[in-house]
């Protein structure tokens, strides 16, 4: 069963053709960015960094929990991507 | 062939691009690139493509690319790493561009190069395996390599200028360097400290048109210009407001034609002596300097600019143009003897180039 993932709205310009939603079939959260990488590549580089980690603005929940790209998904789990709010 | 000049300014909220075709009226599009915060973009002069470098605080560093004057954008980041356990690269900071090969400058500082048109990149590891690499120190806007200079004739010889590790060369290729910096100050240094061999805070690099060792530099602590590559250094100060400014900027054809913007001192605000815009001019390789006024504002101007936010264009005469980091854009179309502010409300300008086309 898949997992349900949720873009953050600034990344999709970056790649046209990006849904805002989609299932992917993955076990932990590198996985998803392994997928999104092969389906739009460079997206892997605008959500994690080289050490490599999510991005400090870049935040990952997993229902409802902020994960890092260790943490494992159950079949079905919502896993949502946000940028941070910061700037200015 | 009549041109159409166009105007790269690389704002903290994106890319905007002026054009004119008599650099009197100016028509203003943009912002590109996402209004990602773009720190330097330049033109391929033998292609027209546009490159733009920058890094956004979610997504990272990354050069984005157009070919068809700015109407649509690509970006890539491919490549743009040290490894991993390394620092991640925050932004690129400068861009080059010498026979088809794209070279980028970034923060942390470090040299990349592209033979794709920037759609892969390649480390020129070569520069952080210098000796004095672990001994950097980053500068107010962090280390960042933000002067890029490529020998015309010889594409490997380099030079760099680094925040605030000072000048470095390469004539291989980037294989090996070595810090060009003498005569150079560093007044922050201890009394016996202040001619190091490297950490002087180098602010911004230019290389005089027809003579590739010709340089001039401004420092945090002084102006200065170097008649052998970088090897030797020579205080150009005498007739200028301040030691201090960010900017510089070779006339396109003159070799002893340049233009500076001085600021009042690193600890006196940072913004035009007396609060009165001027860029000074130098017609003798900076023996003597002339300050430029005339429609640029004299009464309550605390402005500053920006170390890559002054450029000139190819016309005859030459055009000048800088950017403040309140967000005015000014233009000259006769090598600074008269200005007139062309785009009063963009965002802090980061940088500018300039790019002429057949119209």
């Amino acid at each position: 069963m898949p997992v349900h993932v949720t873009l953050p709205a600034a990344l999709l310009p970056l790649f046209p053709g990006a849904p805002r939603e989609l299932e992917i079939e993955a076990s932990t959260v590198a996985a998803v960015m392994e997928t999104l990488e092969v389906r739009w590549p460079g997206m892997r580089d605008r959500l994690c960094d080289s050490r490599p980690a999510i991005r400090r603005h870049i935040n990952v929940f997993v229902e409802g929990q902020r994960a890092s790209l260790e943490t494992p998904l159950a079949p079905g789990a919502a896993v949502f991507i946000v940028t941070a709010i910061s700037g200015g | 062939m009549a041109q159409q000049t166009m105007l790269l300014i690389g704002t903290r909220k994106g890319l905007f691009i002026a054009e004119s075709a008599d650099r009197s009226d100016w028509a203003l599009r943009g912002p590109y690139c996402e209004t990602w915060p773009v720190n330097h973009a330049i033109a391929d002069p033998k292609t027209g493509t546009i490159y733009a470098g920058g890094g956004n605080e979610w997504f990272g560093p990354a050069v984005w690319k157009s070919t068809d004057q700015g109407k649509s954008w690509t970006h890539s980041s491919a490549g743009l790493t040290y490894g991993e356990g390394e620092p991640p690269i925050k932004a690129v900071w400068s861009l080059a561009v010498r026979d088809g090969v794209l070279y980028a400058g970034v923060d942390p500082a470090g040299l990349f190069r592209s033979t794709d048109g920037g759609e892969t990149w390649e480390h020129v590891q070569g520069l952080r395996d210098h000796p004095t690499r672990p001994h950097w120190m980053a500068g107010g806007a962090g280390l960042i390599l933000h002067s890029l200079l490529v020998h015309p004739e010889d594409a490997n010889r380099i030079w760099v200028g680094i925040s605030s590790a000072g000048v470095f060369y390469t004539g291989d290729g980037g294989k090996s360097w070595e810090p060009r910096n003498k005569g150079t100050r560093a007044d922050y240094n201890p009394e016996d400290q202040r001619y190091p061999e490297f950490g002087q805070c180098v602010h911004s690099l230019v290389m005089a048109a027809g003579e590739p060792d010709i340089l001039y530099q401004q420092n945090h602590c002084g102006m200065y210009r170097s008649e052998d590559g970088g090897q030797n250094w020579i205080s150009i100060e005498p007739g200028l407001p301040s030691s201090f400014g960010f900017p510089a900027a070779a006339h396109p054809r003159d070799t002893d034609t340049l233009f500076l913007l001085p600021l009042n001192g690193d600890i006196a605000g940072r913004y035009v002596p007396d609060a009165k815009v001027a860029v000074y001019r130098s017609r003798d390789r900076g023996r003597n300097w002339q300050a430029l006024r005339t429609g640029l504002p004299q009464e309550n101007a605390f402005v500053g600019v920006l170390r890559q936010a002054l450029a000139t264009d190819r016309l005859e005469p030459a055009g000048v143009y800088f950017g403040t980091s309140g967000g005015q854009l000014y233009a000259s179309p006769d090598e600074g003897d008269s200005w007139r502010c062309v785009a009063p409300h963009l965002p802090v300008i980061v940088s500018l180039e300039t790019l002429s086309v057949p119209r």
